[in-house]
């Protein structure tokens, strides 16, 4: 409020000040101001003007021509790379200095301006030049957060010769001009993009080009040229995934179990895929070219079965699994056009080293089968479960799309493998590689996911919130201390304007008994990770839950140890779904079921405390501050949502608080907290973008719990007392 | 008055301006480009060509898709492989001779040992090795169904100073007649070469057999063929093997070294440049370097340090302090370029240990420095998990290696790196049950899934079915009444053979199974509750009746009690939930001899089972509420002796908890003190709130 009022002060004072001002005065002001103006404009179009045509020429790089690159004509005699060295790895070939240490952990990558090689009769080192794919790369890598133009701070060159294809290359001549770019030296550095490698007659698996100890993209390594951890393995691009659009279609079986689509398929594999046919009938469908169709684009896009025409790649969708065979090159376009289509490749190419398998996990997108064993394709792939099968299609597809669909993509996965490596403390995951986006999104991954029970004799340490309740805090304290396994208490005073009691009147306890004073009264004071909290588990406790037994503490401490990575509490809360109001809705009413529980007493690891404080997403944490409410609420998303795992509620109900209230929880009944604290579920439930608790009708108790058994037999005898 | 100073100042800005634009205009420039840099419109190093849509494509579709392809015939092909690809170039598709494997899954994959000579001096590991082989389920004694050999002769040390090195080698394999130049051998090896330079040279000529070695070089090893082992001393054990130190996941989870380095100092030979230089990281507070000048074994003494320490740089030849650091849940940070790491094949080590480069070991504390407290959470863990899934046992890493090999012969039956790296292990996983992951009890999480919403339940029949008032009958109609019940399934084999109730049905079509016996008394409710509590646990086996175990000092033995304690670490198969996965588990993980023993004895196939399912989950099973103590009604045939009342019975229970105990190498049940109860099991609420209130009735 005070705050508007100032405003409105200020602005009163604006309107008085144009009156003021004298008619005589105005004119010589207006005068001022035109020349200042006037002379502005001058100087502007003084200053700029030379400079224009050349900043026009910096900004209009757009407006070039692949043919205004600069010619550059190679001497017979220049030097000739040595060809590239088997044994090379990252720490003998690559030099690492020059990537150095970086908070980002990422590679700076270079990009060579274009020229255009000719030998000494003019003719050009490639036939084709720049290739639309290749320009594609380099675009796509120099609007990529790898790209520096700084040649002094790059750590990987990328040369602007294209080599992706080489039977367009003159080998010799392509070498020489790779010797002669300015950071060359010996081609430490130098990423080198190839999909089509080696000619006839005897098709070599990598590029022939020399090319010192440069790394190597290459689509159809073997594993005999294939530098494990150095060169990278990349698809072989198929221009056909640009020009059609296969939608994504929802994995299941399709009409054709098998479907072989090449078209230059050996005889003896042809002859072998005829007789797996004739043996299975309609459940396999061969395509060849069709014969009255003459080369071509069109030709390209058809298939032919018995004269019957169908279209490619659609008829790929149709079928469950595709058969990519090798040719004389390892490395099939056909794969691609497959992952698009959704269809499970079977790959059959001996020794191939499949595309970016160094991340990839093929086993659960593909089905790669000894060319040997071609005539049991059939046996092997029926043996294959269904459900299998649909998560194959999906994760081709998913391939496909984040690693397959275009040259960009390729591009960028490269070089981030490239990365890990120089970076490997920072790579990325195989679940960051591999899960399909549905998959990340729906899957957990516990931050405490080794099945550990910890051991008993640390104990846990209890923090209790308080504000001004002294007298029902001590009480609690005084319960709590009887607990056997209690190693510390800790006291969150959240009250600024009064100290806590004096030392000596606080209950003398066994244990080590911490004050901490707090700066501010929020609620997330009570899970902030508190160095004094030196055991693994927490248990966080109001100043009014007085009624808890030892035995109860004890055994909820006891149930914590076999679930540490779950809230393990005792009321339990639930959340139902409204249909009628279309939302969540906060139910503290006698159910039998359970999705939380409030953390007015509950065990939990201290981990959650870091991530309640550091790591929760959204607003959440603010918003519980400033609502004085639904903490509780919160740290049970927080753990449902990094575990996938419902709380574990322990021991019968009770009543928790002063015996005498009739309330069950006090506050929780009223009306309006309890609105507000279904609020809370649908805020939470939006920033999450989910919902993660999990509902649960199950209860921890005692194994003897209200067994036939001496009472005095038992190991936690007081429990469920009123 | 104020007003003209005012608009005075403004003037006098004004001229200063226009001085500033007059002589300074580069600054402007400058200023004004890095203005519209900043504006988002980023500078465009590789130019947008105006032809870019004119250009060539790298190849046409013609090309692309018809292959100009090869006269050679590909039969001809693979066999010109095979002559051109062996020895230091050898793979699985030129060196490996796949007919030998020719029959699927588990029956094609033998391993058949040569039978040692007398004189043959073989050391204590090597023994071990050959003994985990021989207790394997891929041991056969015919070399003629082998698919792998193994040679009897020690090959473990073969640095020629040793006491343990054999000497001709060469010539006696040579002699054997299933020898074939190596192909289809699998050769263990721990130490190569000698001082100072330990060559990989083992001193004899493997030919084409897959090398399984300790330290291997990158050079030297042949991908997809040879595999790295980890470097074990005489004194690991053969079995079971210590559980990892990490009992506590504390946080913040630093300790009170950063880094250390424990190791010996050489003055030359490999790697002696970088121990040397590991000085310079040293600053006695936080980062700790260990030296030794002498061969000499004294770093057991460090053990606590190494438990201390949070990361701790390794190198290449000391693998087996490695081995110690993981057991330790100490991160390794690994400065070894060159160095193969063990079952790199299959394992993710980037999500276990910190790489770094040895050309960069300044580097090394502000790379370690770096790495957030979460990531040092779930490395140690994974370093844990490693620890006891591949490295703690010498039965696990020779087994780890068999199946790494295994997986290569049947490629397509084979499990993927997800099964490998994540719990509990690919040793556990067999593929010849899926390979499709949602098959496991153990990935639903993982995946985003939940289990099936129906079990099957299947009833172990002894008896004959004679009259409509048996138990059996009654048991029938409780458990189809259950809505999650999709099918009743009866194992009526005529036969008393326990061993069947866990025979991996094809009936069974759902991943949860209810296991009962034909005179379980159980209610429909009860059923119920007990299959939700499943879904939340389905790794575990969630039961009613239980039973525990316990250390007998007097007796040195493990005893057995049914008596009603505080905890369980059993709970009775006659009634109980788990996942179908566990059927198969049974019968083709545990070896033939527990089998028979079961068979023979016709009991304890349900402390087996719980034996089991603990050994994969390291948890303990469940316990759910029931409505009154299980088997406790006369039985209404009355004179019908119950096996369970027999004292011997008893006995042989207990017999068979040391046996199995013996077989995993440890003890793998686990206790527990809590059972679950539905949410308001006895409360003090209206019986009308309760959806279970049959399990309350007395």
């Amino acid at each position: 409020r005070i705050r508007m009022y100032a405003t409105g002060k200020y602005s009163s004072r604006g309107p008085a000040l144009i009156p003021r001002m004298k008619t005589k005065h105005r004119i010589y002001y207006i005068t001022l101001f035109s020349v200042v103006l006037l002379g502005l404009i001058a100087t502007g179009m003084f200053q700029f003007w030379p400079h224009s045509i050349e900043s026009a020429a910096d900004w209009s790089l757009d407006k070039r021509s692949v043919h205004d690159a600069p010619l550059v004509r190679l001497p017979v005699s220049s030097p000739i790379p040595e060809r590239g060295d088997l044994g090379c790895r990252m720490h003998t070939c690559f030099d690492v200095y020059r990537c150095g240490y970086n908070p980002k952990n990422r590679i700076k990558v270079y990009i060579y301006p274009l020229q255009k090689f000719v030998d000494e009769l003019g003719v050009p080192i490639s036939s084709t030049g720049l290739s639309r794919e290749y320009n594609d790369l380099l675009s796509a890598i120099s609007d990529s957060d790898f790209y520096t133009d700084d040649v002094t701070r790059a750590c990987l060159f990328i040369p602007s010769i294209d080599v992706l294809n080489q039977n367009s290359l003159r080998i010799r001549e392509t070498a020489q001009a790779l010797a002669m770019l300015p950071r060359w030296d010996k081609g430490m550095n130098h990423l080198l993009f190839n999909m089509l490698p080696g000619g006839p007659p005897d098709y070599n698996t990598a590029l022939d080009v020399p090319r010192d100890r440069a790394l190597l993209a290459g689509g159809g390594f073997s594993t005999w040229t294939y530098r494990q951890g150095y060169d990278v393995s990349i698809p072989v691009y198929s221009p056909l995934s640009a020009d059609v659009e296969l939608p994504e279609r929802q994995p299941g079986p399709r009409r054709y179990f098998i479907l072989s689509s090449q078209t230059a398929i050996h005889r003896e594999y042809r002859a072998e895929l005829e007789r797996l046919k004739e043996e299975n009938g309609e459940a396999l469908l061969l395509l060849d070219k069709c014969s009255n169709l003459s080369q071509g684009a069109a030709a390209a896009r058809k298939r032919c079965y018995k004269g019957q025409v169908y279209d490619y790649p659609q008829i790929l969708q149709e079928s469950s699994f595709c058969v990519v065979l090798r040719g004389a090159r390892l490395g099939q376009a056909a794969l691609s056009d497959v992952l698009q289509a959704g269809c499970v490749p079977v790959i059959l190419a001996d020794s191939y080293i499949l595309p970016f398998s160094e991340v990839l996990d093929w086993k659960r997108a593909s089905v790669v089968i000894p060319e040997e064993k071609l005539s049991e394709m059939y046996t092997i792939l029926k043996s294959i479960p269904h459900r299998q099968v649909e998560e194959m299609q999906r994760q081709a597809r998913w391939f496909w799309e984040a690693y397959f669909s275009s040259m960009k993509a390729i591009g960028v996965t490269t070089l981030q493998i490239i990365n890990d490596r120089i970076y490997p403390y920072a790579a990325r995951t195989y679940e960051q590689w591999n899960n399909p986006p549905v998959v990340k999104w729906s899957s957990v991954n516990s931050p405490l996911f080794l099945p550990l029970i910890p051991p008993r004799a640390p104990g846990f340490t209890a923090v209790v919130l308080t504000y001004d309740r002294v007298e029902s805090l001590f009480r609690v304290i005084t319960e709590i201390s009887k607990v056997p396994s209690l190693a510390k208490l800790l006291v969150v005073w959240n009250n600024q304007n009064k100290s806590p009691p004096e030392e000596s009147l606080w209950p003398k306890i066994g244990v080590p008994l911490k004050v901490v004073r707090t700066k501010e009264n929020k609620l997330s004071n009570r899970f902030f990770p508190y160095d004094e909290i030196e055991t693994e588990a927490v248990l966080a406790i109001d100043d009014d839950i007085i009624m808890l037994t030892s035995d109860e503490l004890q055994f909820g401490y006891e149930v914590w140890r076999e679930f540490p990575d779950r809230l393990v509490g005792y009321p339990g809360r639930l959340h139902l779904w409204d249909h009628e109001m279309g939302k969540w809705k906060y139910e503290s009413e006698w159910t039998n079921e359970v999705s939380m529980v409030l953390t007015g007493a509950a065990f939990y690891h201290k981990y959650f405390n870091y991530l309640y404080t550091y790591k929760m997403p959204g607003d959440i944490k603010n918003w519980v501050d400033a609502h004085m409410n639904c903490e509780d609420i919160a740290m049970n998303f927080l753990v449902a949502n990094i575990t996938g795992k419902a709380p574990i509620k322990v021991t019968p109900r009770k009543k928790f608080k002063c015996p005498e209230c009739t309330a069950i929880d006090g506050l929780s009944l009223d009306q309006t907290h309890m609105v507000e604290r279904s609020e809370c579920i649908n805020k939470f439930a939006s920033v999450f973008g989910t919902m993660p608790l999990k509902v649960v009708e199950h209860r921890a108790d005692p194994v003897l719990y209200k067994d036939d058994f001496p009472e005095k037999l038992k190991s936690f005898p007081n429990i469920g007392s009123l | 008055m104020q007003a003209r100073k005012k608009y005075v100042l403004l003037g006098l800005c004004a001229c200063c301006w226009l001085v500033l634009f007059y002589w300074g205009g580069g600054v402007q420039l400058r200023l004004l480009r890095l203005l519209t840099r900043h504006r988002g419109e980023v500078v465009r190093p590789w130019p947008n060509w105006t032809d870019r849509a004119f250009l060539p494509r790298y190849a046409h579709l013609d090309e692309l898709q018809t292959d100009p392809g090869t006269a050679e015939s590909p039969r001809q092909r693979r066999q010109a492989w095979s002559a051109i690809y062996k020895d230091s170039r050898c793979r699985m598709e030129t060196c490996f001779d796949f007919t030998r494997c020719r029959r699927r899954g588990r029956e094609g994959f033998r391993v058949y040992i040569y039978p040692s000579e007398k004189n043959d001096r073989v050391s204590e590991s090597y023994r071990k090795i050959l003994t985990s082989i021989g207790e394997s389920r891929y041991y056969t004694s015919d070399p003629r169904e082998a698919c792998l050999f193994v040679l009897g002769i020690d090959t473990l040390d073969r640095d020629q100073l040793s006491g343990q090195f054999v000497p001709n080698v060469d010539e006696r394999i040579r002699g054997y007649p299933l020898w074939n130049d190596g192909r289809n051998h699998l050769i263990f090896n721990l130490y190569s070469g000698t001082w100072p330079n330990y060559t990989e040279d083992l001193g004899f000529n493997i030919g084409q057999a897959i090398l399984a070695k300790a330290s291997l070089n990158t050079e030297h090893f042949r991908p997809g063929f040879d595999v790295s082992i980890p470097l074990f001393s005489k004194d690991h054990p053969q079995k079971g093997g210590e559980r990892g130190w990490l009992v506590r996941n504390t946080i913040p989870p630093r300790r009170k070294y950063l880094l250390m380095f424990k190791g010996k100092r050489y003055l030359t030979g490999i790697g002696s440049d970088t121990r040397n230089a590991l000085h310079h990281i040293h600053n006695g507070k936080d980062i700790v370097s260990l030296t030794t000048c002498r061969h000499g074994k004294d770093w057991e003494k460090h053990k606590d340090l190494v438990l201390s320490g949070s990361l701790s740089p390794e190198e290449s030849l000391d693998s087996f302090i490695c081995a110690t650091c993981v057991q330790a849940a100490c991160i390794p940070v690994l400065l070894s370029n060159g160095w193969e790491l063990p079952f790199s094949d299959v394992i993710q080590w980037n999500q276990a240990v910190i790489e770094g480069d040895e050309r960069l070991l300044l580097q090394v504390p502000s790379t370690v420095r770096a790495v957030g407290n979460e990531r040092v959470l779930a490395l140690r863990q994974r370093t844990q998990m490693l620890w006891e899934a591949y490295f703690s046992s010498v039965d696990k890493i020779v087994l780890t290696t068999l199946e790494i090999i295994k997986d290569r012969v049947f490629s397509h039956i084979s499990r993927n790196k997800y099964m490998w790296n994540s719990l509990p292990g690919g040793l556990l996983v067999l593929p010849e049950y899926s390979t499709h992951l949602a098959h496991f009890p153990f990935y639903y999480l993982g995946l985003g899934v939940s289990p099936g919403q129906e079990f099957t339940a299947v009833i172990h029949a002894v008896s004959p079915l004679v009259s409509q008032s048996q138990p059996i009958m009654k048991l029938l109609q409780v458990v189809s009444k259950s809505k999650y019940c999709s099918q009743v399934s009866k194992t009526d084999f005529h036969r008393p053979d326990n061993i069947y109730r866990f025979l991996p049905h094809v009936a069974i079509e759902t991943e949860a199974v209810l296991s009962l016996d034909e005179d379980t008394v159980l209610l429909t409710s009860e059923v119920n509750f007990a299959f939700l509590v499943w879904r939340s646990f389905p790794e575990r086996i969630v039961g009613y009746p239980p039973r525990s175990h316990f250390w007998d000092p007097l007796k040195r033995a493990w005893g057995y009690t049914s008596k009603w304690t505080n905890d369980y670490s059993i709970v009775l198969t006659g009634a109980a939930f788990y996942h179908r996965y566990y059927h198969y588990l049974f019968s083709h993980y545990l070896p033939q001899s527990l089998r028979t023993l079961v068979d023979r004895t016709s009991n304890c196939e349900d402390i087996l089972m719980n034996f089991l399912v603990s050994a994969v989950t390291h948890l303990p099973p469940i316990k759910v509420a029931q409505r009154k103590q299980y088997k406790e009604l006369p039985s209404p045939q009355g004179t019908k002796s119950v096996p369970w009342a027999n004292p011997e019975h008893f006995n042989q229970r207990q017999e068979c908890v040391n046996t199995f105990a013996n077989w995993f190498g440890y003890m793998p049940l686990v206790h527990s003190q809590f059972r679950l109860d539905p949410v308001l099991f006895k409360d003090q609420v209206s019986v009308l709130r309760k959806k279970y209130k049959d399990l309350e009735k007395a």
